[in-house]
């Protein structure tokens, strides 16, 4: 069963994605093109016994939703490129403290202030290491209005089952578009939540790994016994320590938590790729500008297909790996940045493809027309 | 009805084309069908050109953007000026009769769109609602029915009226070129 179709923007569905997926806190500092999930935010959340505080700065924001998630409150904010820049330090805290958050960068030309009200994909690389220190995140991007509630409800899932922020990586044209959905009822929907420890235990090792899956249960802050948070390397006491064996084993279990699950992560979309000579890759928008130029292409007979990334960090080197069994030989990736993630394609591939990038950053999506012509382009090279 | 059909309502900043273009593809879907409504503009909050696009199918759509509208609506010259320059040749351009017809070998319909909702309804606030009239009567691209329940269901309720009576002096100037 699902509730009425109507008509949805982008930054509409994600506060309905978060409010469905258990979101009851947000703090942020409104910036475009995300402020209407800070305006919807402001308005649903106190009707559901939520809280919206409008904070200074996208520094407090951040250090405002990580507090409230240890108090176990799901807690999310939204920005752009240049507050995302400003969350960066916090994020690696969340990181590094293990407090699950979600943060919401709809992207817009940059650097600094750039192109306030036009899209690009510029944060490609930000997003995964826009924060110091050798940290797991989890980045996702949605490419249609009805994904991006998806999407919402899955980066607040991951982040309370992995106890790591995730990232989800929007653009202007998916944020401000209106778009037909159907929504699901809300008994249809899965919801993870963090695991939590009874807070009547005597003793409480905050980041001990008391299931050996490298997760720690949570407590919430004020419930229970008191704990200690720091952004220093710590023990499972959560006290701050230097030794060599303590830093080596929390860092591993940091990475380890993610790249343990890959299979859970991971999520891409072949179009047409098992028998196609030339796949190009996208994620966003531009996907639907290559959805449409695959479509118009394979009418004219071209052996072309589509990935479509959709967890974009980690990077999904499996998806890359299977394309080496079809007899795809050119990759084409197409995104509205100066190539940040063809880079990463390419080390992929490890040479077994000729690897092109379809690059605009003038602050217009890419059009179908554009990746026609390029996909003409490579062909005579072949 | 085509695989894909493109419009785009221009005008200046102010002139509620972007809320024209969201019922537009509310009454699509009311219809039926899919729509996508996208719309661009600058930093400033008033004047200037401004445009929303909605796009129109009965299949999913896939690129959002308009390439080549199908028809094109434009309140002010300045909007005509800037946004023509794609409108399909078997296109149709609606045009408010203050603006100077442009020569050009595409179908024009100028209709006195602002000096109607002045004088006839009685406030020009609701031209963008008086072109919805217009627009839906002169191409037929939504249904009468459907385009009058998404102006109700999304206007403040003291204006209904009005809105309604705009809308209904839109389908007489659709009808009579």
């Amino acid at each position: 069963m699902s509730k009425k179709i109507i008509l949805m923007q982008g930054n509409e569905a994600c506060v309905e994605g978060a409010l469905a997926a258990g979101m009851r806190f947000f703090a942020g500092y409104p910036i475009t093109p995300s402020t209407e999930i800070a305006e919807i935010s402001a308005e649903k959340l106190p009707k559901l016994g939520g809280k919206f505080i409008q904070m200074e700065d996208e520094i407090a924001s951040m250090g405002a939703i990580i507090g409230a998630s240890l108090t176990g409150f799901k807690s999310m904010t939204a920005t752009s490129g240049p507050g995302f820049s400003l969350k960066q330090e916090n994020i690696g805290f969340a990181c590094l403290a293990e407090i699950p958050c979600v943060v919401v960068n709809v992207q817009r030309g940059g650097p600094s202030t750039g192109l306030p009200t036009l899209p690009a994909q510029g944060d490609v690389m930000q997003t995964r290491w826009g924060t110091h220190g050798d940290h797991p995140i989890i980045v996702i991007s949605p490419s249609s209005v009805r994904e991006v509630y998806d999407m919402t409800i899955r980066a607040f899932n991951l982040s309370e089952k992995y106890r790591v922020p995730c990232i989800l990586l929007m653009d202007e044209v998916v944020a401000h578009m209106r778009e037909k959905v159907e929504l699901p009822e809300q008994s249809s929907i899965d919801i993870i939540n963090r695991k939590y420890l009874n807070p009547s235990m005597s003793v409480y090792k905050p980041y001990m790994d008391y299931d050996g899956d490298g997760i720690p249960p949570m407590m919430n802050f004020g419930d229970g016994l008191p704990y200690h948070v720091t952004g220093l390397i710590h023990d499972i006491s959560g006290f701050p320590s230097t030794n060599a064996d303590v830093s080596k084993d929390l860092l591993n279990r940091l990475m380890s938590k993610i790249y343990n699950n890959l299979d859970d992560i991971l999520e891409y979309e072949n179009i047409y790729t098992e028998d196609a000579e030339t796949v190009i890759v996208s994620f966003g928008s531009t996907a639907r500008s290559v959805h449409r130029a695959v479509y118009l292409l394979r009418q004219e007979g071209f052996k072309v297909g589509m990935l479509r990334l959709k967890t974009i960090w980690p990077f999904a080197h499996k998806a890359i790996k299977k394309l080496k069994q079809t007899p795809v030989r050119n990759l084409l990736v197409a995104e509205m940045n100066f190539g940040q993630l063809l880079e990463t394609v390419k080390a992929s591939a490890e040479g077994a493809f000729r690897t092109y990038g379809l690059n605009k950053y003038n602050g217009e999506l890419i059009t179908p027309q554009e990746v026609i012509n390029k996909v003409r382009e490579v062909a005579k090279h072949a | 009805m085509h695989e894909r059909v493109e419009i785009r309502l221009s005008g200046s900043g102010g002139q509620g084309l972007i809320l024209a273009g969201i019922i537009l593809a509310e009454a699509a879907i009311l219809d039926g069908k899919n729509a996508v409504q996208s719309q661009s503009y600058g930093p400033e909050a008033r004047g200037g050109a401004s445009r929303a696009e909605v796009i129109i199918s009965n299949i999913n759509i896939d690129y959002p953007k308009v390439s080549n509208p199908d028809v094109l609506l434009a309140l002010t010259e300045e909007a005509m000026l800037k946004y023509k320059y794609d409108l399909q040749q078997k296109g149709l351009l609606i045009i408010d009769s203050g603006i100077e017809k442009p020569e050009d070998s595409y179908k024009i319909l100028q209709v006195p769109i602002l000096e109607t909702a002045k004088n006839q309804v009685g406030k020009i606030i609701v031209a963008n609602i008086l072109a919805l009239g217009v627009l839906t009567m002169a191409t037929g691209i939504v249904s009468k029915e459907s385009i009058e329940k998404a102006v109700l269901e999304r206007v403040p309720k003291r204006t209904k009226e009005l809105n309604k009576k705009a809308l209904y002096e839109g389908f007489k100037l659709g009808k009579t070129q």
